[in-house]
């Protein structure tokens, strides 16, 4: 019988099953990070139980880290769940990328570029971006502290079978438009919980056509539409990206790995529980205003009326926002003027973000009333883009080039947005005070981005760019 | 875990769709290495102005809602982010069921691991819930058991996971359930494919 991807890595990780009882699923891979894992390693000790795996574990920290100088955290409660990470690692034999490492950086870069994802696993973090992962073919979505700890103590988890989603997305990209403004166009259309219950398989021409990085943005945030994970079937190019990773098969076994791995795409004639479709001709460059990601439109729009929607609770919804973000109904998007500038976070900070916003900004100059930062999402990363000599294009512009890590995507470090100012954000969540206490978020591409921050103001980025990047 | 079968207390009216874990927890108090205490921070900055003045109008803070137990909110509910210290800030601070038309995936599967009971109620249910219970305190009865809510003299019935159902019941540790397992999950690693 034709079975869809998720269906196939599903079955093949159920460890038991019974009727009237989730399934018992394996996972494969555990990425653990400071802020949700404290509580399950003191569980495990209070409990005197131990680690099953330590080798399908690794860790790293990312949340909390400064960006500007690594070795001074000035936050001695943060300083303190770091260190308890390290100590966790080193007492329970957990693989850790510490401060410094030359693989420490956001869990979901880090877990690609070293060949640690892969398709056909399940792979678990206590963290909802989880869904990156998915780009390869993986079944992979956040969890809670309390299954951080059982994936700690058994290397499974009970799970319900989720249902099946397509979202198949259909022609070719138009120019200037990137994949966060296909997943941000997505999750406008469709609603921020959509993807309930549901494991999605992005499809179609627009989606196999896109990079791995690409690929990476996409799944990100198909959790912003309320989908326990999202993945893509792999093709040549999934198979492409991994090889001579460190942690990828090597040799003959990467030639019967990848065998393995196309096999798992899904079958032509597959079927699902519910298949939506978009065109890539609807998608323009796109910008949030409101408070969270489904509250966005296209660039040659503008925030949208009252009178635009039927339901009454969507109508308050609406209020409530812009009250929230300061904006009136109808002001167009181009008319938002921003004071702050962030590229980074999970969703748009691999080398791909990087240069495409560099091409952008390449001999230009910031705004001066925008304070513009880029976070490299590894050391790796950095390292790579400086071999490029991305930073200098940065610097020179007048962006500030950080140490990597999470950093304003959540703002726990000291990288926040200050109350009443707005930031043009390519990170995943514009929720109320997400990057700071009042502080107001919009997210953007990496390139859409870089121009408001020449500029000062959202500007459609397709007028600016002379070639594609 | 605490079992958890009957709840009486008024119910809190949340009239809002979408709650993310966000604003049920802020990040700058999630750098606790405990899982306790994070209840007195449970809305945050929808309780406190920017100057840590409680704001009057907003329900946690009204005082005819103090120490209720049952939580109702519009669709959604818990969207966002995985953290976990969402349900913990929501357990710490006194709910132990919440009621929603709908709830976020993780945030509902963490409810179950910490003796939370989440309900799905249909949204003209929780319409009328939120409506009487904005009204005036709406004294409500939870019991799992027979799977019924009642308020205002009516019983409104749900369903749930029988699983779930019975493992709040019994306040089960879900990993030394598993324990149980271990032999097939051996057997399930000795035929695992590993690249
Ligand atoms: S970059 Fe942002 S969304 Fe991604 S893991 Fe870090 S905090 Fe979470």
């Amino acid at each position: 019988m034709a079975k869809n991807i998720i269906e196939k890595v599903w079955d093949q990780h159920v460890v038991y099953q019974e009727d009237g009882k989730p399934d018992l699923l394996y996972i494969d891979l555990h990425l653990i990070h400071e802020v949700t894992s404290p509580q399950a390693f003191e569980g495990l000790r209070l409990n005197n139980r131990k680690v099953r795996r330590p080798d399908l574990c690794f860790a790293t920290m990312d949340h909390n880290v400064p960006t500007k100088n690594l070795t001074t955290i000035n936050d001695p409660i943060a300083k303190k769940q770091i260190n308890t990470l390290a100590e966790n690692c080193a007492e329970f034999g957990v693989k850790l990328a510490d401060m410094g490492h030359p693989d420490q950086g956001i869990v979901h870069v880090i877990g690609p570029q070293l060949g640690l994802t892969q398709p056909g696993k399940t792979i678990v973090c206590g963290d909802s971006h989880t869904s990156t992962h998915g780009a390869f073919g993986a079944i992979a979505f956040g969890i809670g502290t309390s299954e951080v700890e059982h994936v700690l103590s058994t290397q499974t988890l009970w799970q319900n079978k989720p249902k099946t989603m397509e979202i198949r997305v259909n022609g070719e990209l138009g120019f200037g438009v990137t994949a966060k403004d296909i997943i941000l166009a997505i999750i406008a259309k469709f609603g921020i919980d959509v993807g309930t219950g549901h494991i999605v398989e992005f499809t179609g021409d627009a989606i196999h056509q896109l990079s791995m990085e690409e690929r990476m943005t996409i799944c990100n945030m198909s959790i912003e539409a309320g989908a326990k994970a999202g993945l893509i079937s792999p093709d040549q190019i999934t198979v492409d990206y991994i090889k001579g990773r460190d942690y990828a098969p090597q040799g003959d076994a990467f030639e019967e790995a990848t065998e393995y791995w196309l096999s798992l795409a899904s079958d032509s004639d597959a079927t699902y529980d519910r298949v939506l479709e978009i065109d890539s001709n609807e998608i323009e460059p796109f910008v949030t205003w409101g408070t969270n990601p489904s509250m966005g439109s296209g660039i040659s729009t503008h925030v949208p009326y009252a009178a635009d929607f039927e339901d009454e609770s969507d109508k308050q919804a609406l209020k409530k926002a812009l009250q929230y973000m300061d904006l009136q109904e109808g002001t167009p998007l181009t008319d938002i003027a921003i004071q702050h500038v962030f590229i980074g976070s999970c969703t748009n900070s691999r080398l791909h973000d990087l240069r495409s916003a560099a091409a952008v900004i390449e001999g230009k100059k910031v705004s001066e009333n925008v304070k513009a930062i880029v976070v490299p999402g590894s050391v790796t990363v950095k390292k790579q883009a400086e071999e490029e000599g991305l930073d200098k294009i940065f610097l020179e512009a007048g962006f500030e080039w950080r140490e990597s890590g999470c950093s304003m995507c959540l703002a726990m470090n000291e990288d926040v947005v200050p109350a009443g100012e707005r930031c043009a954000s390519t990170s995943n969540r514009n929720f109320e005070g997400r990057q700071g206490a009042g502080s107001r978020t919009h997210l953007v591409s990496p390139q859409m981005a870089a121009a408001a921050a020449i500029a000062g103001h959202f500007v459609d980025v397709r007028e600016i760019l002379n070639v594609p990047v | 875990m605490e079992p958890i079968n009957v709840v009486n207390s008024v119910l809190t009216p949340l009239n809002r769709k979408n709650v993310d874990t966000d604003q049920i927890i802020s990040k700058e108090f999630l750098k606790r290495i405990e899982r306790t205490g994070f209840g007195q921070f449970v809305f945050y900055h929808w309780r406190f102005d920017q100057n840590d003045q409680p704001i009057e109008d907003f329900v946690l803070n009204q005082p005819q809602y103090q120490g209720s137990k049952i939580l109702v909110a519009h669709e959604n509910f818990g969207c966002g982010s995985s953290r976990e210290h969402a349900p913990w800030a929501i357990l710490d601070y006194g709910f132990n069921v919440v009621i929603a038309p709908s709830f976020a995936d993780i945030f509902h599967n963490n409810c179950f691991k910490n003796g939370i009971l989440p309900i799905k109620l249909t949204i003209s249910e929780v319409e009328e819930l939120l409506a009487t219970g904005e009204t005036s305190p709406l004294e409500t009865e939870v019991n799992l058991e027979a799977q019924t809510v009642t308020a205002n003299g009516k019983v409104y019935n749900f369903t749930i996971d029988p699983y779930y159902k019975q493992m709040l019941l019994n306040g089960w540790d879900e990993i030394s359930l598993t324990f149980q397992y271990d032999e097939q999950i051996t057997k399930y690693e000795a035929t695992r494919k590993v690249f």
